[in-house]
């Protein structure tokens, strides 16, 4: 067998290194916004359900702040030099939450549960051959081609572990465990009274030695985001994860005694939003346009104005946050003249273009309205039309729009989470996820095949460059912000983000200082 | 008496009066006095009234204008109000009159078919149509006209009915006259009183309407009104006061004018019901 062992953890807890102080017990109070549909992670992949569900299940693998992979479920894993073989080890005394051991079975059992319900699962399994599992606590994925994407696919969201001795042989969508899921995590589901409140409690059993610290958790459920302020503010809840509050309330709750914010925590996510340009009709279809587009938009203003200086304004499609970023590229400052000069060389003739606003509340208007006048500024007529969340869905995945506000995930690397914005095969009508902008261009689409399957993360990094310094001179869309949710909690609360997926999967560490 | 003789004895009226004019100017005037428009960010934001030169009542969110926003919102405001009112009229005040004049079966169908509107509360129809729609300064102003007409034609059906026993009317029909050259050129040159009253009082109403849907985020996104104004400051009500004091400020202000104008009115219009003691 020739397999070189390139990377092995055998850390029990990379994340348990400050032993210093940490206290046991207590109580933690956390928002979630909106209510979850369900908890069960197989099924549902929404925000809220990945917040509250990332305490009770868990993935083979968690990410550091940096991406890169720690050991979870499995308590190391090795690669093989051509990429076509993944060995994970897993831990050997995890319990599912009813005391049925965890093994190397039920990981064979997810693959082939999630394979039925979770899109952007399959995307990634379609690269897997075969799965072998020689002894219960190991599990090979031997691979079709090379795949550096993998090794980012194990996070609790993208791949959760399920029991197989709850599930297998039922039908899972209706399987009454849905509604008291069990899992392999720090915390056990307790109860939940729809409307108020979702309760977790300690997992006493949890397989890292004196984690996890609080006693339990109650995820809160208010439904106006003023009266989640309020509730910060008298000290009903402890934690409020990003976007649960107005841009504008952010600095008043962050200035209160005793409160801390960060930003962290959404580095797997790296929540990318730009402008879908129409590249098939219109003034949009004109690269210089589009060029004209970015010099006209003042984004450092946009940044400090509307979203309150969090976040930061990106290059081109990768955010600087994600793996294979690279920032050689044309930048696109704040140039007025220069837009006009575009303008003028193109010979526009003052067709009104049409702004499809994001319909998710007062920031995205704001950030609408001073892009309207940006351009207005530079002679483009804008109407700015007015839709729901439907209306938007619908106009965007059916190609009605000139200029339409949007935002995705890019999951720690660009074979995840960009290039399927970008690559032609991707155009298929009826999806607001996809390449809704119609770019096309052959050879980048052979670029990015080829970036995604290459064995060596140089080459990959070198393919990127290469795409990312063509890309943004076509500028197939108006890249607006790298987006920053800041977490606002008390000071009290220590480790409380540890994670790339931050909330997600960080209260197995977190402890109240009394 | 004369009809401005007896008006201006209406000291609120006088008063309404001069208000609305300047309104009036204000909007017309708007292109002067702020030509750069209400969406031009010019300073930074949340600044307070006064705090930087020229900028007599602060800046919004985004740095823009609070002022020049009025401004321009003055015109949004009389706009939707006016027109609106005068397609209510041209539903209501055909179908009220025909009801009232020929009684019988046509009032039955126009009274029910008004009533069907009336059952329906005024702003949850309008908010319906706007959102069928699609927001813009042509649905809203046609969803007002169409939530506001049901009271003119019931006013206007009453007015008729009770003319059309003077008898005056009795002479014109012995005269040979045709039943349309009696109802518009007898009948209904008698109703216009009470109907310009109502209309004064109902372009105030469309003017607090168009401000609540603009409110509720179902304005004409490409047109500044002082319903959006308000709107946009919801959130920040507690850290920039001003954002929603000086629109409020604005309708209210427009609001009183015209509803004190109505009232003057209906006194210089109707003598004869005017107030004891005023008479």
């Amino acid at each position: 067998m020739k397999l070189l062992k390139l990377t092995t953890f055998l850390v029990a807890s990379a994340f348990a290194t400050q032993l210093a102080a940490q206290e046991a017990g207590g109580r933690l109070d956390v928002i979630v916004q909106p209510e979850p549909p369900g908890l069960m992670m197989g099924l549902t992949q929404n925000g809220p359900t990945q917040m509250v569900g990332g305490q009770i299940y868990e993935g083979l693998l968690r990410y550091d702040g940096d991406l890169n992979p720690q050991p979870g479920l499995a308590k190391s894993w090795e690669i093989a030099e051509d990429g076509m073989t993944y060995t994970f080890h897993l831990n050997e005394n995890v319990k599912w939450h009813d005391g049925a051991p965890f093994t190397a079975a039920d990981v064979v059992f997810s693959l082939g549960f999630l394979d039925g319900t979770h899109p952007r699962f399959r995307a990634n399994y379609a690269h897997v051959d075969s799965v072998e599992t020689p002894d219960d606590y190991t599990v090979i994925f031997h691979m079709k081609e090379s795949y550096g994407p993998f090794i980012n696919a194990f996070e609790v969201g993208s791949m959760p572990m399920l029991p197989k001795h709850i599930y297998e042989g039922t039908d899972y969508a209706t399987n009454p465990a849905n509604s008291t899921p069990i899992g392999t995590g720090p915390f056990k589901f307790d109860e939940w009274q729809k409307g108020s409140f979702i309760h977790l409690v300690k997992n006493d059993d949890y397989y890292v030695e004196g984690l996890p610290y609080l006693d339990e958790v109650f995820y809160r459920v208010i439904p106006d985001a003023a009266s989640r302020a309020v509730a910060f503010e008298t000290g009903e809840v402890d934690v409020v994860p990003g976007g649960a509050v107005e841009n504008w309330d952010v600095p008043r709750l962050a200035a209160m005694d005793n409160v801390c914010t960060t930003t962290k925590g959404w580095e797997f996510f790296a929540p990318h939003a730009w402008m879908w340009l129409n590249n098939r009709q219109g003034p949009t279809a004109d690269k210089r346009f589009r060029q004209a587009l970015m010099y006209a938009m003042d984004r450092e203003f946009m940044k400090d104005v509307v979203w309150n200086g969090y976040g930061t304004v990106p290059t081109g499609p990768v955010s600087s946050k994600t793996n294979f970023y690279s920032d050689d590229v044309t930048h696109y400052t704040h140039d007025p003249e220069k837009a006009k000069a575009l303008l003028a060389e193109m010979g526009y003739d003052g067709t009104p273009i049409r702004l499809l606003p994001l319909p998710y509340g007062e920031t995205w208007a704001r950030w609408a309205e001073a892009v309207k006048q940006n351009l207005e500024e530079v002679g483009i007529k804008v109407d700015m039309e007015s839709t729901d969340v439907a209306g938007w869905n619908e106009k965007t995945a059916q190609w009605d729009y000139d200029l339409a506000f949007t935002y995705l995930y890019q999951y720690g690397d660009p074979a995840l989470g960009v290039s399927r914005t970008y690559t032609a095969d991707q155009i298929v009508k009826g999806s607001p996820w996809n390449n809704v902008e119609g770019y096309e261009n052959p050879e980048l689409d052979k670029k990015w095949a080829a970036a995604a399957v290459s064995a060596s993360n140089t080459e990959r990094q070198d393919i990127y460059n290469e795409i990312q310094k063509e890309i943004v001179d076509d500028v197939p869309v108006a890249w607006m912000m790298e987006l920053e949710f800041p977490t606002i909690y008390r000071c009290g609360v220590q480790d409380l983000i540890s994670t790339g997926i931050g909330l997600n999967d960080g209260l197995r560490s977190a402890w109240i200082q009394k | 008496m004369s009809f401005w003789k007896r008006f201006s004895t209406n000291r609120g009226a006088v008063f309404g009066l001069i208000l609305l004019f300047l309104v009036i100017a204000i909007a017309l005037l708007a292109p002067f006095m702020f030509p750069r428009g209400p969406w031009a960010m010019v300073q930074r934001p949340f600044l307070a009234p006064f705090d930087a030169a020229g900028l007599y009542l602060g800046t919004d969110t985004l740095g823009r204008d609070v002022l020049s926003g009025l401004v321009y919102g003055a015109r949004v405001s009389l706009l939707v109000g006016l027109i609106s009112t005068v397609m209510a009229l041209c539903i209501g005040v055909p179908l009220g009159a025909l009801a009232g004049f020929y009684g019988g079966w046509v009032d039955e169908c126009a009274m029910r078919f008004t009533e069907f509107f009336q059952t329906i509360p005024n702003f949850a129809l309008a908010i319906v149509l706007v959102a069928i729609l699609e927001p813009s300064l042509g649905s809203i102003t046609l969803s007002i006209a169409i939530v506001s007409w049901p009271p003119v034609a019931r006013l206007v059906r009453a007015e008729v009915m009770s003319v059309t026993k003077r008898e005056y009317i009795d002479a014109a029909r012995l005269a040979g006259l045709s039943n349309m050259k009696i109802l518009i050129g007898q009948v209904l040159p008698n109703t216009v009183s009470p109907i310009i009253v109502m209309a004064s009082l109902m372009v105030a109403t469309a003017i607090l309407l168009e401000s609540s849907l603009s409110f509720l985020g179902l304005g004409d996104p490409n047109i500044m009104s002082w319903g959006y104004q308000v709107g946009a400051a919801r959130t920040v009500i507690r850290t920039a006061w001003w954002l929603s004091f000086f629109p409020g400020l604005a309708i209210i202000l427009t609001v009183l004018a015209l509803n004190l104008i109505g009232e003057g009115l209906n006194d210089a219009l109707n003598p004869h019901l005017s107030r004891k003691g005023r008479a």
